[in-house]
């Protein structure tokens, strides 16, 4: 019985592919899924294509698939195995083109798809002269009042335009905007067949491509308990996770052997239920998952049975993402050791907050925390030892509409070295102002965004 | 007898814009039933008051023996805007992993209190 086994390849812009390396060698997958976008990562992609410089022209890519790829492929050609990548990012042609360049130089084959069609920044006027209000999903406001700050737009694509773009041949295909797990369900679909109305195994595609797309979050990285993370092995080998999936959907979940960390029922249900909303309504272009149904037998030796999906028809619309200039940050730091390191960052940030009220500066907001009390806690942070601390570091931040102020506050701090509270560490510079951005979640027609859609295949 | 929820679940969170999220995992079937009775939107609210503004979801997943758990305004309006530390959410399963319940203090996995 024919299965197809599909391994993870990264989990966000920057993560290691080392991993990626056992996947192919023993892990026996034919398709690597590598997943280089988060929410946040095309307004890293905007900027970087906005300040390309002589040495670092603008790429607008996640540029890690290059050297990845470089490093990776004479592996995955002799074992036969494909990779689906959204590093396309905001220029996917950018990266098709910087990709072929190394594999010419190299003298090596490929044929390399790009999909493409997902910007919707230039078409924000055409799409509401076509009747879309692309009012915020959740508040409802109107565009118009982010419209002239508006950095990117991208609508999430399906697994559609993967699985066509591998039916022509397709060795690499590499995408912008997509629904993370279509980069699993793209081949899945492509593999079996899988008619795009088959809700129940689209909707185990998905399933399966989500446990896959946050690298090694699916095998037992970043599991979130008191002790049971220390039981994980072997961190510093730990593999990516693979899914040998069958025809009907219903998957064998594993890591390559021979690496570290953990595949169980508890590892695996963390990464189902992560970053979801309505766990009966986990929604994508291509199908709406209801995750209710979905049964998971730990079968022992890193290895879960996943079975029992169900899918509804997939949605009329498709989500887009814009992000906007939203002000600026500044950041302030300053430690202190015992004693009384909590009450000396306390006084410290009182004094900075006359300093600033006495420049008058316009603050939209101010955050103060404390490093070692409750900057991850927060009000959830345990006083009972505060007072006790063997040191602790203040961190404040402010937004405002003003970079010259961002830019300001941190240069308040350093002063408090020889005019503040004693025992003090962490003069190690000023942080410049940081730009922020806000989310601008919204619905369009999918047909408006699918009929530009493009794909290309470019044949080394 | 009250149990903090470390002792007897696991816990993930993360972020979609201004909304954080947490999966509540129980150990057991037992305990299972424990957090469906104990957990509800109600404590839930307390325990994030002053750091979540909006409305508070939860569903149940019997099939895992988990919590779905969203926060609708926890996060600054989004990561990108964000002034915290924690400007993805990353710890707000921390965060809950202390809160308390009425717990039988014979449930099968329960972990030594530190």
């Amino acid at each position: 019985m024919k299965t197809v086994r599909i391994g993870a390849g990264l989990g966000f812009y920057g993560d290691s592919w080392r991993p990626v390396r056992a996947s192919i060698e023993r892990g026996g997958v034919q398709y690597i899924a590598s997943d280089h976008l988060s929410e946040l990562t095309l307004a890293i992609l905007q900027k970087d294509r906005q300040k390309g410089t002589a040495s670092a022209p603008p790429a607008g890519y996640a540029r890690d698939c290059v050297p990845m790829l470089a490093e990776l492929w004479p592996l995955a050609a002799k074992h036969g195995v494909k990779f689906v990548l959204n590093a396309g990012g905001l220029n996917p042609e950018g990266a098709r083109h910087a990709i072929a360049k190394t594999f010419r130089d190299k003298g090596w084959q490929a044929k390399i798809a790009t999909v493409t069609g997902d910007s919707v920044l230039e078409r924000i006027d055409e799409l509401r002269a076509a009747g879309e209000a692309l009012a915020h999903m959740d508040s409802g406001a109107d565009i118009a009042s982010v419209r002239d700050r508006m950095l990117f737009a991208n609508a999430y694509l399906g697994a559609q335009p993967i699985a066509e773009a591998l039916a022509q041949g397709a060795d690499i295909v590499l995408t912008g905007r997509v629904a993370d797990a279509a980069l699993t369900l793209g081949p899945l679909a492509h593999e079996f067949g899988w008619r795009w109305d088959d809700w129940d195994r689209l909707a185990a595609g998905l399933t399966l491509g989500h446990l896959l797309e946050c690298s090694g979050q699916g095998s037992g990285g970043n599991f979130g308990s008191a002790g049971e993370w220390a039981k994980v092995p072997d961190y510093a080998h730990l593999g990516y996770p693979i899914a040998e999936v069958s025809a009907d959907g219903s998957a064998l979940f594993t890591k390559p052997p021979g690496t570290g960390g953990r595949v169980s029922f508890d590892t695996i249900r963390q990464q189902l239920l992560y970053e979801v909303h309505d766990p009966h309504a986990y929604y994508s272009p291509d199908v709406v998952l209801d995750m209710g149904t979905l049964k998971f037998d730990d079968v022992g030796n890193d290895r879960v049975r996943v079975s029992g999906a169900s899918g509804a028809a997939r949605p009329n619309t498709l989500k887009i993402v814009a992000g906007y200039q939203d002000g600026w940050m500044g950041t302030g730091m300053i430690g202190f050791a015992w004693p009384e390191a909590y009450a000396k960052c306390e006084k410290s940030a009182e004094i900075i907050q006359t300093l600033v009220s006495e420049r008058g500066w316009a603050l939209e907001d101010t955050n103060v925390e404390y490093i070692g009390y409750n900057s991850l806690l927060g009000a959830n942070a345990d006083p009972t030892y505060r007072d006790q601390l063997n040191e602790c570091f203040l961190r404040m931040t402010i937004r405002t509409r003003d970079k010259r102020i961002a830019d300001g506050f941190g240069r308040l701090f350093p002063w408090l070295g020889l005019s503040g509270p004693p025992y003090v560490g962490s003069l190690k510079g000023v942080q410049p102002a940081k730009e922020l951005l806000g989310i601008w979640p919204t619905l369009v027609k999918r047909e408006l965004v699918e009929k530009n859609l493009k794909i290309e295949i470019e044949t080394i | 007898m009250k149990v903090a929820l470390w002792r007897i679940a696991h816990a993930r969170s993360g972020d979609k814009a201004d909304r954080a999220d947490i999966g509540l995992f129980a150990y057991d079937a037992e305990t299972y039933a424990v957090l469906k009775r104990e957990v509800t939107r109600e404590r839930l609210a307390a325990h994030f008051a002053g750091f979540n503004t909006g409305p508070v979801e939860l569903w149940p997943l019997d099939n895992i023996l988990a919590l779905k758990i969203v926060l609708n305004g926890a996060l600054q309006g989004g990561a990108a805007r964000s002034l915290r530390m924690d400007n993805l959410g990353k710890n707000v399963a921390a965060q809950l992993l202390r809160m308390e319940i009425e717990a039988p203090q014979d449930l099968p996995r329960m972990k030594p209190v530190k």
